[in-house]
């Protein structure tokens, strides 16, 4: 039982990791602001939560346990808020949605 | 008043579980620290049943399951877009009226969108809402989704 | 494989400070750092597992915190030009 949690909890956290590496590779190769902003969203979804859900089946039933459900619980509710915020405020400060062609920086 | 009590409760829960000492002392602060922050909330009027919606605590535990296999679908989608060394992202900005009519619904309807790699809220709004898509298929799937229904139902509950 | 997790972690900081460095706008710069964050909280979980001081968790909630108040003050300052601005009504259905 504790091979297959350990297993288990193994392939969570290298995926988690795959992912949050993919997501800020994503950051860096995307040409523009708004596809940036679909990588780091893979960073604070499926990254982070797959890496705490990997820590919590090492953790096992203890406040540690709940230490990680909290941050999971604070990202969940205050990424997507800061994203959407960052968004918004780029869309009305006039970023525009457009692809912007090539890394010349954009002036606004 | 309802609500101030379950507030209280929670913070005192949060309190006692992140210290994880008992000493009189500790859970003495940690009470006072409580009440003082439940008044905080009543006097920002966010303690009530919008701010702090308990009811919704049965039907957010059946969406979120349903929820995070949409974010492992979605996120392996934009990996595929970013490690092609084509990078095909099709940026596409669409917009639509959600279906939902409460603040908490259409606040959990857009933390969905934002929260599913792929698509982006921008602007929302009971009337509409602006979702960015990283490729062309994913911003259309935002549009009338299986998401809107769900969110829908779930709001619903009273 | 905590090991490999927290590598995996510190490539992917590179990365987001690679973007946080480039710009061009400071919009890409305020969404590096925050992925700079998000990054951060998890490096500081893994690190905890890793030497076997879970204590660090504590640290990762502070920092999770910080993070997102530090973002949307830092949005609300290039928004609106001030802090203080109680920003558009919203609203209300």
């Amino acid at each position: 039982m504790s091979a297959a949690l350990d297993i288990a909890s193994w392939a969570l956290l290298l995926a988690g990791g795959a992912f949050c590496m993919v997501g800020a590779l994503g950051l860096v190769r995307l040409r523009s602001f708004f596809p940036r902003t679909h990588a780091a969203s893979v960073i604070d979804s499926a990254g982070a939560g797959l890496l705490l859900a990997g820590l919590l089946l090492q953790a096992g039933w203890t406040l540690v346990a709940v230490k990680l459900v909290m941050i999971g619980l604070l990202i969940f509710f205050a990424s997507p808020t800061a994203t959407h915020a960052l968004a918004n405020a780029a869309r009305e400060r006039g970023v525009s949605f457009e692809h912007a062609e090539g890394e010349a920086p954009s002036k606004r | 008043m309802l609500h101030s009590a379950i507030l209280f409760v929670l913070f005192y829960a949060f309190w006692v579980l992140m210290s994880g000492l008992f000493t009189p002392f500790l859970l003495a602060a940690g009470a006072a620290s409580s009440l003082a922050v439940v008044w905080f909330a009543v006097r920002m009027h966010v303690a009530d049943r919008e701010g702090h919606p308990v009811h919704l605590i049965w039907p957010a535990l059946a969406y979120w399951p349903w929820l995070v296999r949409e974010i492992l679908k979605s996120a392996l989608d934009v990996s595929r877009v970013i490690l092609d060394p084509r990078l095909p992202a099709s940026p596409t900005v669409v917009s639509f009226k959600p279906r939902q009519r409460t603040v908490v619904g259409l606040v959990t309807h857009a933390n969905s969108i934002t929260l599913t790699p792929g698509t982006l809220s921008v602007e929302v709004g009971p009337e509409r809402f602006v979702v960015h898509g990283l490729t062309r298929a994913s911003a259309h799937a935002a549009v009338d989704s299986e998401m809107d229904r769900r969110v829908e139902r779930f709001e619903r509950v009273r | 494989m905590f090991a490999a997790a927290a590598l995996a972690l510190l490539v992917a900081l590179g990365l987001a400070l690679a973007r946080a460095l480039a710009g061009p706008t400071v919009f890409d710069r305020a969404l590096a750092a925050n992925s700079i964050g998000t990054l951060a909280m998890m490096m500081l979980a893994v690190f905890g597992f890793l030497t076997g001081r879970p204590e660090f968790l504590d640290l990762a909630i502070l920092y999770g915190l910080l993070n997102v108040i530090g973002t949307i003050a830092v949005l609300k300052f290039f928004r609106y030009g001030d802090l203080g601005d109680p920003g558009r009504p919203e609203a209300n259905p």
